[in-house]
């Protein structure tokens, strides 16, 4: 299907000024692109969690696996492990990844599984309306914590630098060329490409004030250094005010999990004959 | 009727379940129909193991309390199994590490002299108890020849050393049986099981190791690679069952594994199969809880658990074989219906069944049904959830030119995007359940229901799963009709009532504490007179059943 119509009937219900919509407008461009360049959109499959940024799925008119709330990799790994020919996305939230998910999320990264990850990550439940994330920052007041949070958020670069991931980036909604662009070569690379995108929840937690003072593009950074790519990482916590740094952090060019599966036999055995072999040894 | 059973017990970790395996082939190759009970703690090493062989000329599903020989590595074997014994018992020990009456054989010595690891101890031991048997050297050396691929040479000369040690025991001689029937392979439920679902094609299976269906795991990951199966083990049981549906949806048939503790991880995924209409199969090996509970040992307790999992309301086929045959053939079937009907699957099996040896008859097993997928079209334009007749909508996979699959764990419409317009879900609610309809239909040409023992009688057993097994022997022994609900979900009701048409007296035997199909067909106004049951997680002796029975019917 060429040049087909990108976006369904489904009525949008994102709030004004959503950060949702810049990353729908970056995947609409990543898609158009991929077509481009010459990968049919009936290979493309993505699939959502739970929360506003999954409604995406709704949204896009492609191959889409609506999952429920952490589990989108699971089921990306598995979609990519059945058909290696597919290109598998996978969108999900912060809440969905960091908190119900975030088993799942380590063992991506550490199996290298060749699929990509965009975090839509505005660090509040937006969906269940306004309560703190793993990635809000200390004495965030939500509705589940009037009086603040008490504990620290997570770094989730510092997470997947540490499990493993071959491609780590940050992008920003308001900066959409650079989106574009770290998206593109997520998908391009081989192996568990993990993108966290801050955007806004203009509902609960609109700091986008904070976000256009800090951030800046990384210049001049060597991605294949890991040292490098580490202090980059930790100059900010995801919690006090520090310079936010937005580009593609890492990258590692290493054998990826579906590339290390058996190639399955292109015509399968005859199973009967096979049963029977088998069933002789228990003789 | 010449019958015998065999104990081989000693400590954790020293190869005790190998080694009753190589009894039981033994007695296999001598033309009996075998069962082995395999009872161990959950640890690796330490505590006792043993295994139960009882060899009789009829196909047999159970131990018996009592044995024939006992076979003891250590002094807490003969202990722990002092009540088994009788007068005609014969007892085969390490004389290095027990001293009692009977036959001893310096084991440890023998093994050290031809520089056998110590594991090594048990071929002797098999060795002595062949010798005092009069079972013929060449039986012994050929199994052991097909069992130990390593190490056969020290293991032989250990072997020919405690034979030839041991004088025949003529009260205890064991004879060959004429060749009238076919030796049969001798197999564990987990491995029919495997061996079912690759013969209905499955593709990909998914588990997270869990007693008592790691083992369906191990069988799984070491078939040929030329049948096409990709075996994952992921982070836990939630991953499982998520990547099983991300197999299915990418169009491959895939199982998973595991118990009830991993189920309860398993159910959010499985109520997300229940909407999102993407097929997997289950096989829940059932183990004692609650929680961890026994880990190595068996129940059925998971039979409302299956039919309950999951929030909301969806159709599903849940199937709880007997014997090896029937967990063959309905492991194969849940794929094919699975696919059918787009819906999920529970093989509810147990420890008793999965770890516990059997004859299998392949060719006695029923011919597997045709049951294909719904596959689209490739010319209307695709709909994941077109609404038909049957509740069945045409099945595409990612990839498929022109069609846009979309599934979705929300209510949903016709093309898989979310809606929550009331007309819209309650013909999707409808759609999902009318799918149970030609479920039902496909499963009245099936044997859903088995009728054994003395067909005819007025007393009846009811039972099911693994437990059936032990009942047919009884039914045999006693002259008693046996009925089985091989099916329970949807339970084939009229079929039940059907067998159990005439019956005087009814009693069901479960091994739970709750009665737990007596409950499931309460619900169908199907009620016994009497009930048994047995929730210590060990199955039933055929002795001790025989026992409980007679007292029910007194």
């Amino acid at each position: 299907m060429n040049g087909r119509q990108l976006i369904t009937g489904a009525q949008n219900t994102w709030c004004p000024g959503c950060g949702n919509f810049s990353i729908q407008f970056a995947l609409k461009a990543l898609l158009q692109d991929l077509e481009k360049r010459g990968t049919s959109l009936d290979d493309v499959v993505l699939v959502t969690g739970i929360g506003c940024h999954a409604k995406m799925a709704d949204y896009l008119n492609i191959n889409t696996f609506y999952s429920i709330h952490g589990r989108v990799l699971p089921v990306a790994t598995a979609i990519k492990l059945a058909n290696p020919d597919l290109t598998v996305i996978g969108c999900a939230g912060d809440g969905d990844a960091y908190a119900e998910g975030l088993d799942h999320l380590i063992f991506a990264a550490k199996r290298n599984v060749d699929i990509t990850l965009f975090i839509h990550n505005n660090r509040v439940y937006g969906l269940t309306t306004g309560q703190y994330t793993p990635t809000s920052p200390l004495g965030f007041k939500g509705r589940s914590t009037p009086a603040g949070t008490l504990e620290y958020p997570l770094n989730p670069l510092e997470l997947m630098y540490a499990s493993g991931a071959s491609f780590v980036a940050r992008g920003y909604t308001r900066n959409q060329p650079l989106l574009k662009k770290i998206m593109a070569d997520a998908v391009r690379h081989q192996g568990f490409s993990f993108v966290d995108i801050l955007q806004i929840c203009a509902t609960y937690f609109d700091v986008h004030d904070v976000y256009d003072k800090y951030v800046y593009e990384l210049k001049d950074h060597d991605t294949h250094d890991p040292a490098k790519a580490m202090k980059r990482i930790l100059e900010w916590d995801y919690n006090n005010p520090a310079p936010i740094a937005l580009g593609t952090f890492l990258e590692r060019e290493i054998p990826t999990f579906d590339g290390r599966f058996p190639v399955q036999p292109a015509v399968p055995a005859e199973r009967m004959g096979k049963i029977r072999t088998i069933l002789e040894s228990y003789r | 009727m010449p019958e015998y059973s065999i104990l081989i017990g000693g400590k954790a970790g020293e190869g005790l379940n190998k080694a009753g395996i190589i009894l039981a082939r033994i007695m296999n190759g001598l033309g009996y129909r075998v069962f082995m009970y395999y009872d161990y703690p959950s640890l690796i090493r330490g505590g006792h193991n043993f295994s139960i062989i009882r060899a009789a000329p009829r196909r047999i599903y159970s131990h018996r309390t009592g044995v024939d020989f006992l076979l003891a590595m250590n002094r807490e074997t003969l202990d722990l199994h002092a009540h088994r014994r009788s007068a005609g018992t014969v007892a085969i020990f390490n004389s290095d590490a027990v001293k009692a009456e009977g036959i001893g054989l310096p084991l440890s010595q023998i093994a050290k002299e031809e520089g056998a690891p110590e594991i090594a101890r048990n071929t002797g031991i098999i060795a002595g108890f062949c010798g005092a048997s009069g079972i013929p050297w060449d039986v012994l050396e050929s199994t052991l020849r097909k069992e130990i691929p390593r190490g056969l040479e020290s293991n032989l000369a250990i072997a020919r050393r405690a034979f030839s040690a041991v004088e025949p025991v003529p009260a205890a001689r064991i004879a060959t049986l004429p060749r009238t029937e076919k030796i049969l392979p001798f197999l564990t439920g987990n491995e029919a099981a495997g061996l079912g679902l690759l013969a209905g094609g499955l593709q990909a299976y998914v588990a997270y190791p869990m007693t008592p269906t790691s083992n369906l795991l191990h069988f799984l990951a070491g078939v040929p690679a030329d049948l096409g199966l990709t075996v994952v083990h992921p982070e836990n049981e939630i991953g499982v069952m998520l990547m099983a549906l991300g197999f299915a949806y990418a169009g491959k048939k895939v199982a998973v594994g595991t118990s009830g503790g991993g189920f309860c991880l398993m159910t959010e995924g499985f109520s997300l199969s229940g909407m999102s209409e993407i097929p997997v199969v289950v096989m829940l090996g059932q183990r004692p809880g609650p929680s961890t509970g026994l880990p190595t040992y068996s129940c059925q307790t998971e039979l409302h658990f299956a039919a309950n999992a999951g929030q909301g309301e969806f159709v599903r086929f849940i199937v709880a074989p007997g014997d090896l045959e029937e967990t063959y053939f309905w492991a194969s079937a849940a794929l094919s219906l699975s696919w059918k009907f787009q819906i999920p699957s529970i093989v509810l099996y147990d420890k008793n069944l999965a770890e516990h040896g059997y004859n299998f008859d392949i060719d006695s097993v029923p011919p597997l049904p045709d049951m294909p997928a719904m596959a689209w079209d490739r010319n209307t334009p695709y709909r994941r959830y077109a609404l038909t007749e049957s509740g069945v909508s045409p099945l595409a996979f990612p990839s498929a030119k022109g069609a846009v699959v979309k599934v979705n764990g929300y209510a949903h419409d016709e093309s898989g995007i979310t809606t929550e317009e009331a007309g819209m879900v309650t013909r999707m609610q409808e759609k999902i359940l009318r799918k149970g309809e030609g479920l039902a239909e496909d499963l009245r040409g099936m044997p859903t229901v088995t009728v054994s023992g003395s067909k005819g009688a007025g007393d009846t057993l009811l039972s099911w799963g693994s437990t059936a097994g032990v009942c047919r022997e009884v039914g045999e022994a006693l002259g008693l009709r046996v009925v089985q609900p091989v099916v329970l979900n949807p339970i084939p009701a009229g079929k039940v009532r059907e067998a159990l048409e005439g019956s005087r007296r009814v009693v069901t035997v479960e091994q739970n504490a709750t009665g737990q199909l007596e409950k499931l067909l309460a619900l169908h106004s199907i009620r016994p007179d009497g009930r048994i049951l047995k929730y210590d997680g060990r199955p039933f002796a055929l002795d001790e059943l025989e026992a409980r029975v007679r007292e029910a019917l007194a």
